[in-house]
């Protein structure tokens, strides 16, 4: 390689190093931050040292034997950080409830007997529970897949199998499931609306043109809270669109548009539209215009034309539009929140009740590692079909 | 050439993040509540005195609750944020993994000045408010008097409104249920007691609008959407003095819960915070709140001296607090997060 084209190379090389860089800070790294919070868990083996070293000796079934439960007393004897024995206790709290009122019990008589032997069970009878002790032992392990599991309405039962939880108690996969076919819907109606207007957009010139772009680009500029708020006013019971069919005497009670998933879909799709139309349109404007008119010279009625001629060269831009809206229809949260029912609540708000609400860091970046897997399987997919078409065609 | 212009952007990424990683400037104390009506009073009668008291600006911030975001903010260490309003959950919680700075109660003139559940190592009674059921008085005559009314579509057609989330919902399904308030915590702690209430609130589910924001259920209540809400007291006399409603409040069975302030971990003005508080806790200071918003004073003193045309509203009058119930702390840091799963699955149904 001569000198000039490596100095070429290096300078290439820096031109993109801000863009990888950026990359690598911004989009790697809390990702990667993410996926390991999801299957990290060392807060027990940090917090509970002496018992990490005995947990292995005990099959989780019997009764715990006296080695574990003194080094366990000793491990409380022996924390300092109490940021961490926070921690450790939010950990076993979230395998087992219960667990806060009973540590903090447990704390205060080990600081009362700073020596010697501590019956526990003395302390608090829920000690005798095997089911404390065992999620003591499994927090020390410093990988988990306890919340990829609960993620996807799993746990180990006593025995270490994996088990399905009861339907009652966890809903993550219904709620991921919807979270898919709300995007989809919302995708197919954007697609539905997106594809004639971006051609009648780009059928016109001049002002008309512009007023009908702004007419998409202006809710753009305008917040999602604004523009949800918006629809929740014109969709209540006793909104405007009620009171206008009522008083036009189409409809003799309202209709029920708000809290149920007709309404998520309408706002969803209003608010996500323009990533539908700008896409399309721009593809559109490459088609040269003087096909259509060459299909008519051929012979082709004008459906044909559209069907054989059009159709096919925008769906580039269908696909492309279909693909943005998807991917962050499925990230919605406020507007599911505000005009959603209690069956329209998606993936998102259970992640935020996670993250914000109770500082579950595993489970947040659990649940969010299974929306990234379901996407990128999505994503998969649509290339594989994408690449097909153009390999037959 | 070009490779120069490479060097330069590398050199522009570097300082930025040299820039984003020196220390910022002094910030000047931040206080953060709930915003809100509530919040505006607060500024007219703490914020605003104070700063002009000490001649330094305060800033106030609003946030809608969740521990997340003290414990993530007291984590990384330099928290932006001072002193912080929290409900009592957030109170315990971040008390027992010390993310808060202890209270300096001779600076506030002892403990004995505060009502005994306003007091805490880690935090300062603010305010003691009450979540009850609130109903419009111009749509409903003849109004419901207990949670049993509230699940009583027959008697009072139209939709309800409750707070999403297990907290002040299962409680109110058991009392709708029939078991007396002092029973409700011990019910709600067996399996049994639980199903019950999940088992009460299917009969209502179809009629439930779930609320998340404070100010959501008045909305519902105003434009006609539900016919009854629970919502928190104050909004609710807040709501009826701003927009001339007459929403009206159903003490039995209300549960109510106090407020702290409480300061973070590490916080930078963590002195001039509890400057702030001890100003905060003042009686003649404190005893303005009730005619802002209509929540009860967990300084005594500040208690006696409210005027009486606005005692009759806040929840800690004897008269109010008859048929009441305390929120159990204990039982929702427990249970917390193993019930809000099983809520969003039975929601989810």
């Amino acid at each position: 390689m001569s000198e000039t084209s490596l100095k070429g190379r290096l300078g290439a090389l820096a031109l993109v190093a801000p863009l990888v860089l950026f990359l690598a800070i911004f989009f790697a790294w809390p990702l990667a931050s993410m996926l390991k919070e999801s299957v990290s868990d060392p807060v027990g083996s940090h917090a509970f040292p002496l018992t990490a070293a005995v947990a292995g000796d005990w099959d989780r079934q019997s009764e715990p034997p006296e080695a574990l439960k003194q080094a366990f007393v000793d491990d409380l004897r022996a924390i300092d950080d109490q940021q961490l024995l926070g921690d450790a206790v939010r950990r076993l709290n979230s395998a087992q409830n219960g667990f806060r009122t009973l540590m903090s019990r447990t704390i205060r008589a080990v600081e009362e007997q700073p020596e010697g032997p501590l019956d526990l069970v003395a302390v608090d009878k829920r000690w005798a529970d095997v089911r404390f002790w065992r999620a003591v032992a499994d927090s020390t392990n410093p990988y988990t897949d306890r919340y990829l599991l609960a993620a996807l309405d799993y746990e180990r039962d006593a025995s270490g199998r994996i088990a399905a939880l009861p339907a009652e108690a966890s809903a993550n996969t219904a709620i991921l499931l919807r979270t898919l076919g709300i995007g989809a819907v919302v995708t197919l109606a954007c697609a539905l609306i997106g594809l004639p207007y971006a051609m009648l957009v780009a059928s016109v010139d001049g002002w008309k043109r512009q007023a009908l772009l702004g007419a998409v680009l202006l809710p753009l500029w305008t917040s999602l809270l604004v523009r949800t708020a918006a629809w929740f006013i014109l969709l209540q019971e006793q909104g405007l669109i009620n009171d206008t069919l009522m008083s036009l005497g189409l409809i003799g009670s309202p209709l029920p548009l708000i809290f149920n998933r007709l309404g998520v879909v309408i706002a969803m799709t209003h608010v996500l539209l323009p990533f539908m139309v700008l896409p399309i349109y721009s593809v559109l404007l490459s088609i040269p215009r003087n096909l259509m008119p060459a299909a008519a010279s051929l012979g082709a009625p004008p459906w044909r034309a559209f069907l054989r001629v059009l159709l096919p060269l925008s769906l580039r831009g269908v696909v492309s539009g279909s693909l943005l809206v998807f991917m962050t229809a499925i990230g919605y949260y406020i507007t599911p929140a505000l005009i959603g029912g209690a069956q329209d609540q998606m993936i998102s708000s259970v992640i935020a009740f996670y993250a914000i609400g109770s500082a579950n860091w595993g489970m947040a970046g659990a649940l969010g590692a299974i929306l990234l897997v379901a996407t990128l399987a999505l994503y998969t997919v649509y290339g594989r079909l994408s690449a097909d078409r153009a390999g037959g065609r | 050439m070009r490779s120069r212009i490479g060097i330069l952007a590398m050199g522009g990424v570097v300082a930025a993040a040299i820039g984003m990683a020196a220390p910022a400037q002094a910030r000047d104390l931040t206080v953060v509540s709930w915003g809100g009506n509530y919040q505006d009073g607060q500024r007219e009668i703490y914020f605003k005195p104070y700063a002009e008291k000490t001649g330094k600006p305060v800033l106030d911030e609003t946030w809608d609750g969740g521990y997340g975001v003290l414990q993530a903010k007291a984590k990384a260490g330099n928290p932006n944020w001072d002193v912080v309003q929290v409900e009592v959950e957030e109170l315990a919680l971040g008390c027992a993994d010390g993310i808060y700075e202890k209270i300096d109660w001779e600076k506030l003139g002892g403990e004995d000045k505060f009502i005994p559940s306003a007091v805490n190592e880690c935090g300062a009674g603010a305010i003691v408010w009450s979540t009850a059921i609130a109903y419009d008085s111009e749509k409903i005559a003849e109004g419901p008097q207990s949670w049993a009314d509230f699940w009583d579509v027959q008697k009072f057609p139209g939709k309800r409104s409750l707070r999403k989330g297990p907290k002040y919902t299962l409680e109110f399904a058991l009392m709708a249920d029939g078991v007396p308030p002092a029973e409700i915590y011990d019910m709600l702690g067996t399996d049994e007691g639980v199903d019950r209430a999940f088992r009460k609130l299917d009969e209502l589910k179809p009629n439930i609008v779930w609320w998340e924001s404070g100010a959501q259920p008045l909305q519902f209540l105003a434009s006609g959407e539900v016919a009854m809400a629970s919502a928190y007291n104050g909004r609710i006399t807040g709501i009826n003095r701003t927009e001339n409603r007459k929403f009206k409040v159903v003490w039995p069975g209300s549960i109510y819960a106090v407020d702290s302030w409480a300061i973070l971990k590490g916080a930078e003005n963590k002195d001039a915070g509890m400057d702030f508080i001890a100003f905060a806790s003042q009686p003649e200071n404190q005893a303005r709140l009730p005619q802002y918003v209509a929540y009860g004073l967990p300084v005594k003193a500040a208690a006696e001296m409210v005027p009486a045309e606005y005692k009759a509203d806040l929840p800690t009058e004897p008269d109010n607090m008859k048929d009441a119930l305390s929120i159990d702390v204990d039982f929702w840091i427990d249970n917390a997060e193993a019930l809000t799963q099983r809520f969003n699955a039975w929601l989810a149904q």
